[in-house]
């Protein structure tokens, strides 16, 4: 399926009924040069909009909320080492963490790749 | 001021890398020796150990240095550094002024550093004399009837008046139903991390257009669940709070109690004093208001006055005044009241409170009051005469310091940041940035009632020229600075990503790549 | 006033170029209710010399350490500070200059922090050390906050021959915080059973090195054991210089080590500032309270310090930071390090056999006396004497003798049957002859009291 997108600019994708979570090119630019990420440990419970990861730069840190509620199946230990992957590659290789959802339509919440580039549009 | 003479000629290249005084200065580690020691011991009589099994079977690993030596080091780093004795400081919300050198000698007299904090009272009855006038003065100026003296900084005497109304909620039994702490927008980061290590939630109340506390989105927020309010008064914008008695009043009513966040006590000092406002709790920055230096981060001191709604949880310790003269209350046993515990061991930071005396004396109750009136004269002088050039977020006069926005360098191509590092350039030390953070790319200058005019005419002149480079798009000047400091801009994301945070030989380091 | 430059002719001048006719009106914010009519009513300004004056007759009354004989301790040691460690302090550039948050223009500042950390993570035998707290006390209360943070739990086992002060510090933190603590009952030679009070709430365990009572243990197995069931060892030094002679926290296994550096650098000044120590296991780095200092590069390529890892910090993080600290000790760890860097390794050493010697000769001095007992089997620079008196009634006796003969255990910890006790500490300050005058004035004055 395509990606979804949150009001916070987490990005979630489905493959099957795992779920890959990410933050948006916009969140990283936002964030600069990211220096750490705190991931999930696999099998914690997140409630949708709930802490699950933290992105640090050198300036800020942010949560990163679970766009959808379930289980997290496995954190993306590389970002340990190569935190600046989240920069470099926040669609594809800078992803954070994936879960298995426990509640699908909770991904109707949720805005498509349009929606959100009007978003991020508005937010100037 | 004169023309900008474009200047994009290389920094000559010396053999030693030094650049005439600007001396480069390597790491104790890499110039002392473990053999190596600038102190003459007495030499050790012979005894019988008693160590048990824990001696160390080796010397500590550090080199030493010899005295001529160690004062090279300590003398070339120093080099490195700006100073409020060496030039402006503007750092809004840190009050760089002036520190006196009666005080620094008084704080050194033997009897003050040479004594013992448990030495018994009856031989440090002068101490306990000094930190009972200086309680007198904080009390005075406030209007307060108490004051915790041991909080060792802002910070922690943040956390002593947040722990002294925790204790009030719960001698009235509603520590359970009183959770939530409002505290604006604007506040310093240690306002909510205070309330969160107390277990409070928080809650953020937004500003107004003006720059100030929305009254009407606070008196929303209150209710049976409100244990205070966190509210900094100058407040973090450089701005009185207008509203602050009807806050109070409302507060109050609702059954909360009112912290307010001292640190810009030196705009109002012997002008007004916080007990008139309605205010509860209040620690006082004597690094900021009473001139203690700064010494590079510290230490601070700060004292904390409470309301007579307060006084009865004082922490301990605390100095009474009895007919034998002076005692200190350690104990709970010993007090009539009821402390909420104890902040730290032994009575507070002694040093600071010398110094702070010694400056209260030195000014006097007239002297006080002028030096709040020429800090906001400063402050209002410098804001009139930059205003048409960079953008005031909010309506003057304003405080002890002057707020500015980014607004200004719309379009130009530089930032805040680069604003600020272009003062470098300058012989400034830059003003604090970004904070607040209610304001977008904040610049607040505090310049403090100990520059002179002169000080100030130059350093406006100097910015309204960096505001005409800006605009004139000589945008080299800002985002390569600082070109003449010590060091260039440095890399901090690569501080941060691989953190070295102590010194290591080349054998430990190439053992830890292993 | 000769601290303000500004002239009644700067003041017109100025007052008319923001457009306003008086001072008045530029606190026209102040609600009318607050404001004042008249001066507040206190004294009026006054001359350098008069000042000195004033506070010259305070200080007078004070009876100093470096004029009598003197053996206080109990977390605060007299010993000589060379006399270029003040002048280095003193130092503009150091003393007047704030929090290296520009730092192109505090590398000084800078340079001095990473030595200082370097310095602690050697003597601790830590890998990663902070840029100093407010003092020992403080630093140990954070320490086990930490150690709730990194465990989620919310219990401390916390040794009873931890400084009582400490301790008040731990408990006032953690009934605020809604933690719990746990004590094993107090006496001043028995060996403790901690490892009986951890239980699965429980997040750590601290104990003091030498503690309170002057007693020094390996904690190796305590280390192992505490962290076999899932909890963190905090050990705590109030004592720095004891660390030139005795084997390091860090090699026995602590995961979090607090000290009290007063002892380098800085004076007594009656209990403060002084400054606090904290080091760490490299994998607790994240959870640290306080600045950390690291190293990095400039633009041209060039070595240069920053402060480093600041998310963990109030002025980012707020509510959800590591800690509300925000000021440390700067000033007094400049003092720490370069003490540290005049004695180097060898003169440290040095300098910690010569306490243990003092103390060991004062021991057997005081032992030898009819009716005192040396109650320490093993210590440093500091030990505990039982008394045939009360022990404070002792030290009153003693000062009029002009001996300053140490602290009652009784000041700290009065319920705890230990009045004849008294804590004695002897450093490098204290002459043969010091030792000399006080087994003769404890010997005179005990014959008092018998008689």
């Amino acid at each position: 399926m395509s990606k979804k997108f949150t009001k916070d600019h987490e990005w979630i994708s489905l493959e099957g009924d795992l779920a890959r979570i990410g933050i948006t090119d916009y969140a990283q630019e936002q964030l600069g040069d990211v220096v750490f990420v705190e991931l999930p440990e696999a099998g914690r419970q997140v409630e949708q909009g709930n802490d699950a990861a933290v992105v640090e730069s050198v300036k800020a840190a942010s949560e990163v909320y679970a766009p959808v509620s379930g289980e997290i199946v496995e954190p993306n230990v590389k970002l340990e080492d190569e935190p600046a992957l989240v920069n470099q590659d926040p669609a594809e290789g800078g992803w954070f963490f994936t879960m298995k959802i426990s509640n699908p339509d909770e991904l109707n919440d949720l805005m498509d790749e349009a929606a959100y580039a009007d978003y991020v549009k508005e937010l100037g | 001021m004169n023309e900008m003479t474009p200047m994009k000629q290389e920094r000559k290249q010396t053999f030693t890398g030094h650049q005439a005084l600007i001396l480069e200065e390597k790491l104790i580690f890499e110039i002392g020796s473990a053999d190596k020691s600038g102190v003459d011991l007495e030499p050790v009589p012979p005894v019988n150990t008693r160590l048990g099994d824990c001696m160390a079977p080796a010397k500590p690993d550090l080199p030493g240095l010899s005295e001529p030596e160690a004062l090279r080091h300590f003398v070339r780093l120093s080099q490195k550094n700006h100073s409020i004795d060496a030039g402006l400081y503007p750092l809004g919300s840190c009050t760089m002024k002036h520190n006196p050198r009666l005080n620094e000698k008084m704080a050194r007299l033997p009897g003050f550093s040479d004594i013992h904090p448990l030495q018994p009272v009856s031989t440090v009855q002068g101490a306990l004399e000094l930190m009972d006038e200086l309680a007198h003065w904080l009390k005075t100026l406030t209007n307060m009837p108490a004051v915790a003296l041991s909080p060792k900084a802002g910070a922690h005497g943040e956390l002593c008046g947040m722990m002294a109304i925790r204790a009030a909620i719960e001698a009235r039994g509603e520590l359970e139903t009183r959770r939530r702490v409002l505290v604006p927008e604007s506040a310093h980061g240690t306002n909510p991390a205070t309330a969160a290590l107390l277990g409070f939630k928080v809650d953020e109340i937004p500003a107004n257009a003006d720059g100030r506390v929305d009254l009407a989105a606070f008196k929303d927020k209150l209710g049976d669940d409100v244990a205070a309010i966190m509210l900094t008064n100058p407040n973090t914008c450089g701005l009185f709070e207008r509203d602050i008695i009807e806050i109070a009043d409302a507060l109050h009513e609702a059954g909360g109690y009112f912290y307010c966040d001292g640190a810009n006590f030196n705009a109002i000092v012997g002008r007004v004093r916080p007990g008139d406002l309605g205010i509860d709790a209040m620690h006082i920055n004597l690094h900021k208001t009473f001139s203690t230096p700064h010494g590079g981060g510290g230490p601070g001191s700060g004292p904390t006055v409470l309301s007579d709604r307060l006084k009865a949880f004082a922490p301990l310790p605390y100095v009474v005044a009895g007919e034998n003269g002076f005692d200190l209350i350690e104990l709970e046993a010993q007090s009539g009241d009821q402390p909420f515990g104890r902040m730290v061991a032994f009575h507070g930071q002694m040093g600071m409170f010398v110094r702070a005396l010694s400056y209260m004396k030195s000014h006097g109750s007239d002297g006080l009051r002028q030096v709040a009136e020429d800090a906001v004269l400063n402050a209002n002088y410098v804001l009139a005469s930059l205003q048409d050039v960079m953008t005031a977020p909010f309506a003057g006069p304003c405080m002890h310091e002057a707020l500015f926005d980014d607004g200004f360098l719309k379009g130009t191509g530089v930032e805040t940041l680069d604003f600020a590092k272009a003062m470098i350039d300058e012989g400034y030390h830059p003003m604090t940035m970004y904070f607040p953070l209610v304001v977008h790319g904040a610049m607040l200058i505090e310049p403090t009632e100990t520059e002179s005019r002169d000080t100030l005419d130059l350093f406006i002149a100097t910015l309204r020229d960096l505001v005409r480079s800006a605009n004139a798009g000589e945008t080299e000047r800002f985002t390569n600075a600082p070109e003449l400091a010590p060091r260039r801009r440095l890399d901090e994301t690569r501080a941060a990503r691989q953190p070295i945070l102590r010194w290591q030989s080349a054998e430990e380091t190439a053992q830890a790549a292993e | 006033m000769r601290y303000l430059p500004l002239t009644p002719t700067d003041r017109g001048a100025m007052l008319s170029r923001i457009g306003v006719d008086t001072i008045d009106d530029l606190f026209i914010d102040v609600p009318e209710a607050a404001r004042l009519d008249g001066p507040i009513n206190l004294p009026p300004h006054q001359s350098e010399m008069q000042v000195e004056r004033d506070l010259l007759a305070m200080a007078a009354q004070n009876k100093t350490a470096s004029t009598v004989p003197f053996f206080c301790g109990a977390g605060a040691y007299k010993h000589h500070v060379p006399a270029s460690v003040d002048h280095i302090i003193q130092r503009s550039e150091f003393l007047t200059s704030y929090t290296p948050y520009q730092p192109e223009i505090t590398q000084g500042t800078l340079q001095y922090l990473f030595e200082f950390q370097t310095q602690v993570c050697e003597l601790t035998g830590m890998p990663v050390a902070n840029a100093s707290m407010y003092d020992g006390s403080t630093a140990t209360g954070e320490a086990v906050l930490m150690a709730h943070r990194i465990t989620r739990k919310k219990r401390a086992v916390i040794s009873a021959r931890l400084h009582p002060h400490y301790r008040g510090v731990i408990d006032n933190l953690s009934d605020m915080g809604g933690f719990e603590v746990a004590s094993p009952d107090d006496s001043v030679n028995g060996v403790e059973d901690l490892i009986a009070l951890i239980d699965e709430d429980t997040s750590s365990v601290v104990v003091q090195y030498p503690d309170f009572f002057g007693s020094i243990r390996d904690y190796s197995t305590l280390a192992s054991e505490v962290q076999s069931r899932g909890c963190l060892l905090i050990v705590v030094v109030p004592e720095i210089i004891s660390l030139g002679l005795l084997k390091r926290p860090g090699d026995m296994g602590a995961d979090i080590v607090t000290g009290e550096g007063q002892s380098l650098g800085n004076g007594l000044n009656f209990g403060g500032p002084y400054v606090g120590l904290f080091a760490a296991k490299e994998k607790y780095l994240r959870q640290m309270p306080g600045r950390l200092c690291g190293e990095t590069v400039d633009a041209d390529g060039k070595r240069g310090f920053v402060l480093t890892l600041s998310t963990r910090e109030q002025h980012i993080r707020r509510d959800k930071a590591t800690s509300n600290i925000c000021t440390n000790s700067g000033l007094c760890s400049l003092a720490f390090t370069a003490h540290m860097t005049l004695l180097g390794g060898q003169g440290l050493r040095h300098l910690a056999e010569l306490n243990h010697a003092r103390a060991v000769q004062l021991a057997d001095k005081l032992d030898s006396i009819t009716g005192v007992e040396v109650v320490t089997p093993t210590f440093f620079n500091e030990f505990a004497i039982r008394l045939p008196a009360p022990a404070e009634q002792i030290v009153e006796a003693l000062v009029e003798k002009s001996v300053l003969g140490g602290v009652p255990v009784s000041r700290l910890m009065p319920d705890s049957d230990m009045d004849d006790v008294l804590l004695v500490a002897a450093t490098e300050a204290n002459t043969e002859a010091d030792l000399e005058i006080y087994e003769a004035a404890l010997r005179d004055v005990l014959k008092g009291v018998s008689a």
